[in-house]
């Protein structure tokens, strides 16, 4: 098989699928920490804080 | 300080056991959990960084968030090596391991039917950029002088012209995802379309066009890896990268495609 070169995984790549993906248990466990919701508005949070820094290399005053 | 259960796949018995050396969140060794015929991957972890508050300040933190998101991948990783594991959501935890067999209890037929349908599946990561072109650069870096418009009409013309071979590009590039993702799409048993990434928090070069998760067969990975790799030089000003192969984190809902 090809071999991929294996660089450190992008902690994007990571996050689209820990954050977005895998088997989302919630209901009746002891803790509902992990709570849809609660990391989809983390996250949210945590990129538009990303964004404010950064401005949009396409905005153009015309 | 009391320890809760971090539950990061949920497998079928395998007969090899899990790398000594390898370790979890916190840098805890993973455990394996049988009941019922399946296997949870849990380790320990400190309640004082998993309460429902210390988490939510933890997720605020992306040392702390990354972190925490590569040791649950290389515990994944780890076990995409001995079999077809079913990784749960981050941060999926448990007061205790009556309560992780609780869980596997009220949902043992779900996690059959889900293993079932992945089983010696893997997941592959496509995503297709649009590369800033070198000529734009150029022209600001090294051609000053006669990029200066000669006046106001002259400039409102070439702010047109520069704006309508972006919109071209940013067209060509659309076409070349689109192709790309039909054909992958047919050499797919499923596909999910994630959200084009952010280039501020993935601080690659060029705008992500697609970002795609392939579920193909371990049988099958080579030659869709090689359809992947040809298609590479096909665009000017277009990059295509291919990640993987990752356990199927993005085909565990229902199945869609």
């Amino acid at each position: 098989m090809t071999v991929v070169e294996r660089r450190e995984i992008a902690l994007v790549d990571l996050l689209d699928r820990l954050l977005a993906g895998g088997v989302v248990i919630t209901g009746d466990i002891t803790l509902r920490i992990a709570d849809v919701d609660l990391v989809r508005i983390d996250l949210n949070a945590l990129i538009s804080s990303v964004n404010e820094a950064v401005p949009s290399p396409f905005e153009e005053v015309v | 300080m009391t320890g809760l259960r971090y539950v990061y796949a949920v497998c079928r018995p395998f007969g090899t056991p899990l790398q000594a050396e390898l370790t979890g969140i916190g840098g805890a060794p993973p455990a394996l959990l049988h009941h019922h015929g399946l296997v949870a991957v849990v380790s320990t972890v400190p309640e004082a960084d998993f309460s429902e508050e210390a988490l939510k300040a933890h997720l605020e933190d992306l040392d702390w968030l990354s972190a925490a998101a590569r040791a649950h991948e290389g515990v994944v990783d780890a076990l995409t090596t001995v079999t077809t594991p079913l990784p749960l959501r981050l941060a999926t935890v448990f007061r205790d391991d009556s309560a992780v067999r609780t869980m596997i209890e009220a949902r043992e037929d779900h996690f059959r039917s889900l293993l079932d349908r992945l089983h010696d599946r893997v997941e592959w990561g496509v995503k297709v950029y649009l590369e800033a072109g070198p000529a734009e650069s150029a022209d600001t870096a090294q051609a000053p002088a006669p990029a200066r418009p000669a006046s106001g009409r002259d400039y409102l013309r070439r702010r047109r012209e520069s704006s309508h071979a972006q919109e071209e590009k940013w067209q060509r590039a659309e076409r070349f995802a689109h192709g790309l993702h039909e054909r992958l799409a047919e050499r797919a048993e499923e596909f999910r379309l994630h959200p084009a990434q952010n280039p501020a928090l993935s601080g690659t070069r060029g705008q992500n066009v697609l970002n795609a998760a392939y579920l193909v067969s371990r049988k099958h990975s080579e030659e869709f890896v090689e359809l992947v790799d040809r298609t590479k030089d096909e665009a000017a000003g277009i990059r295509v990268e291919l990640t993987g192969p990752w356990a199927a984190y993005s085909f565990t809902g229902e199945a869609k495609s």
